[in-house]
């Protein structure tokens, strides 16, 4: 963070110069500035994670997360089989006692389903998991992706113009963080799959995904607008924005161009934090019925099918693979949020 | 302090005014069409058109939005003309699903919300608090870095996954509590207050591991924060005991970050956990939102988000006043 913005500065007294030959070469410097500010970022977050082992831990971890996602239709096909072929055939699934569980041989990991399957339909839960991971982690990503973004620009737009801007800006901002969020998601949901359902993004399996990014990330970008806020607040005041200004750079220029990256570093902490709630938000919701639904698999849709019917019950390992999946992956998530934000902003502190 | 007092209670109502407004836009304008989820299954057009008279969509939405607002202090009557019924203050309208006044389905829903919240409530602040404080207070030594650790593991436990592990083993397994019922929605009821605590031991356990996880954070900042400031050290050299110290001066002076998250949470509990009370099957607020998402029973859903809203406007500010009746530096901003 110390760091970061004496590099800005630097950057701010140069680019002027180089803005007023042509437009090309400016917008030429100011993609390769923020890419060495991005590198520096994270430079320095590396720097600092490496020393701690549970940091470089949770970080492997959550390489690990991501790959085993990305590559999930491999993994399931290397393993022969995939997450929709239904298998009810009475060698698999009992029919005399409790009817629908899988047989000793294939609740449990064997060579044949690396997790065994699912009670009821008969479905390889480790393909489920591996797909279920991509949908889960893919809906985690880009809603952040949306509120980040969001956040960033209305956070810095509200601190930058300050004024009328700013105090209707913090008011919605307000009103946001006063809506209680899973019950607004949770009844919104429905609502706009609906609205979405003739559309391009309403298409299959894509409907609640879709939904579920708009939605997730359109109510999460408020606490964070809130921080970028507050930063921009004291970076206006800044040499580097005068001297930008009266070199003649426009507000929006300024604003995307001396603001904003000097915000990034705060920007990324709280997006890191962003993705395991947004990753609990998830199976929160498909866990209730009103995100991913079957036949589409999600850690949240695996959930809700250990408790429909409670199949947990007499089947528990169909509960803990989903489970212990979303807590590993949410810790992993959480200590690196906590790693990012003690290597970039020791000041703030979580709450 | 009275201005403060009065400028505190004109933002809320403005800013509950605004809650409504948005939230009611939201879900009129929100769903494809509001009448035929009214409607039901075997809908005809002509159905369609009478149920959007019945709802009152045939005027202009200002009017609608301020029908609504009309109904929250005054009876008003709703439905078809010629097939119209009172419905009492306060008004938020009729189940599409049940044809119930909301109102009521609240008033029997709230009971079960409360007695989730209180207790939950209970037992994550004692547990917050306590582990925070006893890291603190023997900040860098193993009991520390072991509640650290369980603080960091709670706050990343989904309540889904919490929630079904706990009936799997408590219930299913040890029979060591049973199944959470509906007949049971207060300690005053006829089984009494030890049957609401078993009731409702399993699902407060739920909730205080998730939120006691962040209580424990705060508190051990705090106190750590607190404890090293001068006046501690003032207290200690004039030879007070070590308990006065920690509990008069620093408990005293760290504790308000707690008191302003406590007042927090509790609006946010009040408009109903959504999730805990899904998986243990307590009929309150969140569990009715729920299933009024699920099969479009907007009137309900839309109340439920509303007075969700309120609880927590309303305890912000209960919070900014308690902490402006505390600390007066707070007034002066």
């Amino acid at each position: 963070m110390n760091r970061a913005p004496s590099l800005t500065q630097l950057q701010s007294t140069v680019e002027p110069t180089a803005e007023s030959p042509s437009s090309d070469a400016s917008s030429g410097t100011a993609s390769g500035a923020s890419a060495a500010e991005a590198r520096s970022l994270l430079a320095t977050a590396w720097l600092r994670i490496r020393r701690s082992k549970i940091a470089l831990l949770s970080l492997c971890i959550v390489v690990a997360i991501m790959l085993f996602a990305i590559l999930g239709p491999i993994l399931s096909a290397m393993s022969g089989n995939d997450p929709f072929t239904s298998n009810t055939s009475p060698d698999v699934l009992d029919d005399l006692q409790t009817p629908g569980l899988p047989l000793p041989g294939y609740m449990y990991p064997s060579a044949a389903h690396w997790l065994g399957v699912e009670p009821g339909l008969g479905r390889d839960l480790f393909s489920r998991l591996a797909y279920g991971g991509q949908v889960s982690l893919t809906i985690a990503l880009l809603s952040t992706a949306v509120s980040v973004v969001l956040g960033t620009v209305i956070g810095a737009a509200a601190g930058y113009f300050g004024g009328k801007t700013d105090a209707i800006i913090s008011r919605i901002m307000d009103l946001f963080l006063a809506f209680p969020h899973l019950l607004l998601v949770l009844s919104l949901t429905p609502i706009l799959q609906s609205r979405l359902r003739n559309t391009a993004l309403g298409q299959g399996s894509f409907l609640p995904m879709a939904s579920l990014v708009i939605i997730l990330g359109f109510f999460g970008w408020a606490y964070l607008a809130r921080i970028v806020r507050g930063q921009v607040l004291s970076l206006r005041e800044r040499e580097f924005v005068e001297a930008a200004r009266s070199f003649g750079a426009s507000h929006l220029s300024v604003l995307f161009r001396q603001i904003i990256p000097n915000v990034m570093g705060v920007v990324l902490v709280y997006a890191t934090m962003l993705i395991p709630t947004n990753i609990s938000a998830e199976a929160a919701l498909s866990f209730l019925g009103v995100g991913v639904k079957d036949p589409t698999p999600s850690w949240g849709q695996m959930l809700n099918a250990a408790q429909s019917g409670n199949w947990y019950l007499s089947d528990p390992w169909f509960l803990a693979v989903p489970g212990v999946m979303l807590i590993v992956t949410v810790l992993a998530f959480n200590l690196l949020g906590d790693a990012v934000r003690d290597a970039l902003d020791p000041k703030a502190s979580r709450h | 302090m009275i201005r403060f007092i009065l400028r505190r209670t004109g933002s809320l109502i403005l800013l509950l005014v605004a809650v409504s407004f948005i939230t009611f836009t939201l879900f009129q304008l929100g769903p494809a069409d509001p009448a035929s989820a009214a409607c039901g299954q075997e809908c005809t057009p002509e159905r369609i058109a009478e149920a959007r008279v019945a709802l009152g969509m045939d005027h202009p939405f200002f009017i609608q939005y301020f029908d609504y607002m009309r109904g929250l202090v005054s009876p008003r009557m709703i439905g078809a003309p010629g097939a119209e019924s009172l419905c009492q203050w306060p008004c938020l309208g009729k189940s599409f699903q049940t044809n119930e006044n909301v109102s009521d389905i609240i008033a029997r829903s709230l009971p079960y919300t409360l007695s989730m919240a209180i207790g939950a409530l209970v037992l994550w602040t004692i547990t917050g608090v306590g582990l925070g404080l006893l890291a603190a207070l023997r900040k860098g030594s193993a009991t520390d870095k072991f509640i650290v650790a369980a603080a960091s593991v709670g706050v990343s436990l989904p309540i889904p996954v919490t929630g079904l592990f706990l009936l799997l083993v408590f219930v299913n397994q040890l029979h060591l509590l049973p199944f959470t019922t509906n007949e049971i929605n207060s300690p005053f009821g006829a089984q009494g207050p030890w049957a609401w605590v078993l009731n409702y031991f399993l699902p407060w356990v739920a909730l205080a591991v998730l939120f006691s996880a962040a209580y424990i954070r705060v508190t051990r900042t705090n106190m750590i924060e607190t404890f090293s400031e001068d006046f501690i050290r003032t207290a200690r050299a004039k030879g007070l005991a070590p308990r006065t110290v920690t509990f008069k001066h620093g408990v005293r002076a760290g504790i308000t970050p707690v008191v302003t998250m406590l007042g927090m949470d509790i609006g946010l509990l009040l408009g109903g956990a959504v999730l805990t009370e899904q998986i243990f099957s307590v009929p309150g607020l969140g569990f009715t939102a729920v299933r009024a998402a699920i099969s479009g029973d907007l009137p309900v859903t839309m109340a439920i988000t509303m007075l969700a809203a309120f609880f927590v406007i309303v305890a912000n500010v209960v919070v900014d006043l308690a902490y402006a009746a505390i600390d007066p530096r707070v007034r002066l901003q």
